[in-house]
């Protein structure tokens, strides 16, 4: 298991060096010379210049690529083109929101998925089991950035039961300590931006979540089918256990397992998703922030968000896969 | 006695016609596919009339008195007729899905097939490079690529296309390896075939049914991404009647009331990519067995 571990960690390595070589070429493959974009359209010569020097610009691609290696490895991705500011602090200061809503709508599809899945097989063919199935299969295709849309549009416009976008109210005054507002309400007391802030959470999370949510109740429902077939589970029932110990205490058990590996493959779904719901609902999130930095053609903050992404998801697939074999006695490594 | 050949694709028909869910997929897709080819004489009006009528703005469709005639799914922001522009956009939708999965199958196949075929250190190389893409959710990428290349329709094409490519590749790859260790092909390098001749007549056309299915349904997932380049801008432009640039406003239609313009063109989406699914599913059902999920 150790070894294990320690070689999926190891081959992450060149995954890594080999997604931050695509950001940097991908980058500077893009129209147009930085140093005049820093400097102005109008600046002089000698000011294109010296700016060039000064970042660097001057030496060949494989040069500026070790340097920006080494300060990126340092945790310094470059300054914003349009703020000026370094590109980690920004992104570091909307990650906790990208991460709280991620989580949330992970919560979510997990929670609602899997009951979904494990109540349609233990009814299969029964009018329950295809509604679940139909809702799933709208799940699956439903575009989330229009989905997003028509939940502001009933719960927030028409019905006013939740707010239509934002992280917490105006009028709420809230202390900050660690920038992740739902830990943050807790940790002061406030109870009552604590309300104010799952408020907000609630439709953007459930945007967000739909897709997983149908894909986990899919693959739940199959695997549960497939379980419910085997002979241990005939035993039980034949030996008089009660159907609910069957289907929850033994089936959905080992039915589960394989959820997990779906919960992994659909957390890039809902990074990409996060892009999409966080521009519906205004969440300043990273999402929203990268969509920003392309259309500013702000080229290291785009550049910091691409690496933030892709290690993110690297890490998370390294956890589901590891996750996956503890979990399951039967795979062998 | 006359025995029956059935040929594949016979059989492809009599199975299809049991799998009621592909059948209703089937049927989604040949309706748009219908309304993208004979946009011309099924829309009511002109997607994008110059000049815009503007009197006509955010008007109901049918089911309200205050609609206007000939527009019965209402009108957007510039007074145009959804429906029609609704029409429009199958059109534009469906062929940016398939420019984007040709392009995805055209480099998919081929390296798919150089990894596969070759193996050693070309199989290596060009897996490790579909490992670095797939450390990219894909619609970021596509965002990036898009970054680079810059917006607009053809560009969100091109970028779909590209990120789909190792997807492809890898389903290609696995394929080709299976066939590889067949008796026929080793028959083929006995009696001296070429390489190409043997890639091209035997191996391509025996590692086609998963790219059927996969191609379908990456269809319906090109079709979401490109509406939702569309959406954040950064795919097809205004006035281009493209389903997801036609959402892009939606949040200003909604709040002054008018539902049915950010409604309908998400329907139109939301069917589009649920008819390729059901499709694809009864596909990989009949010619893929094995890989159910």
């Amino acid at each position: 298991m150790k070894w294990y571990v320690t070689k999926r960690i190891l081959m992450l390595i060149p995954v890594l060096l080999g997604v931050s070589i695509l950001a940097f070429f991908l980058i500077h493959l893009a129209p147009g010379d930085p140093a005049i974009t820093m400097a102005g359209e109008h600046a002089s010569p000698q000011t294109i210049n010296a700016i060039r020097e000064k970042y660097g610009l001057d030496k060949p691609l494989y040069v500026q690529y070790g340097i920006w290696l080494k300060q990126a490895l340092r945790g310094d991705m470059g300054r914003s083109i349009v703020s000026n500011d370094y590109v980690t602090k920004e992104i570091m200061a909307r990650f906790p929101n990208t991460f709280e809503l991620t989580i949330f709508a992970m919560i979510l599809a997990i929670i609602i998925g899997s009951i979904a899945g494990i109540i349609s097989a233990s009814r299969q063919y029964s009018a329950l089991d295809y509604t679940t199935m139909g809702f799933a299969l709208f799940g699956v295709s439903m575009p989330v950035f229009w989905l997003g849309i028509m939940l502001m549009m009933i719960f927030g416009v028409y019905l006013r039961w939740l707010p239509i976008g934002g992280r917490i109210s105006i009028a709420i005054s809230f202390h900050r300590i660690t920038g992740f507002y739902i830990l943050d309400s807790l940790i002061t007391g406030n109870f009552k931006a604590f309300i104010d802030i799952v408020r907000h959470l609630i439709l953007p999370a459930f945007a967000l979540g739909t897709i997983p949510m149908a894909t986990i109740a899919r693959v739940t429902r199959s695997s549960m089918l497939e379980i419910l077939r085997q002979d241990f589970i005939r035993t039980e029932r034949a030996k008089g256990l009660s159907e609910r110990v069957v289907i929850y205490k033994h089936a959905a058990r080992n039915a589960l397992i394989p959820v997990i590996t779906v919960i992994g493959l659909n957390f890039g779904v809902l990074l990409a998703g996060a892009i999409l719901t966080e521009t519906v609902f205004s969440w300043p999130g990273i999402g929203r922030y990268v969509v920003k930095a392309v259309g500013m053609r702000d080229y290291p903050a785009v550049q910091g968000c691409i690496m933030f992404f892709a290690f993110t998801f690297v890490i998370v697939n390294l956890v589901t896969d590891v996750l996956y074999v503890y979990i399951d006695p039967r795979i062998k490594i | 006695m006359k025995i029956k050949r059935e040929t594949k694709s016979h059989e492809l028909v009599r199975r299809l016609k049991y799998n009621k869910s592909a059948l209703f997929g089937l049927a989604i897709v040949s309706i748009i596919v219908l309304c993208a080819l004979f946009a011309n004489y099924i829309a009511p009006n002109n997607p994008n009339p110059a000049p815009p009528e503007l009197a006509n703005t955010l008007k109901p469709g049918f089911w309200s008195e205050k609609g206007l005639e000939g527009a019965p799914l209402g009108t957007d922001g510039l007074g145009r007729c959804i429906l029609s522009r609704i029409i429009y956009g199958a059109r534009i939708s469906l062929s940016a899905g398939f420019v984007a999965v040709g392009i995805a199958m055209l480099l998919g196949i081929t390296f798919g097939v150089m990894a596969g075929y070759y193996g050693g250190w070309v199989d290596s190389l060009i897996m490790r490079i579909v490992d670095i893409m797939f450390a990219f959710p894909a619609l970021l990428l596509a965002i990036v690529i898009v970054a680079v290349i810059g917006t607009g329709l053809e560009k969100a094409m091109v970028a779909i296309g590209i990120v789909y490519t190792p997807q492809m590749a890898r389903i290609i790859r696995s394929s080709v390896l299976s066939i590889k260790q067949m008796e026929f092909i080793e028959v083929q390098t006995a009696i001296g075939s070429s390489d190409f001749r043997i890639i091209f007549r035997h191996i391509i056309p025996n590692s086609i049914a998963p790219v059927i299915v996969y191609g379908t349904l990456m269809l319906a997932t090109a079709i979401l991404d490109c509406a939702a380049l569309g959406f954040l801008g950064l795919g097809a432009q205004p006035p281009t009647p493209e389903w997801g640039a036609m959402l892009s406003k939606s949040y200003s239609y909604i709040m002054s009331g008018a539902w049915w313009a950010a409604t309908f063109p998400g329907v139109a989406i939301l069917f589009s990519v649920l008819g390729l699914n059901l499709l694809g599913d009864g596909l990989r059902d009949i010619l893929d067995p094995r890989l159910k999920i």
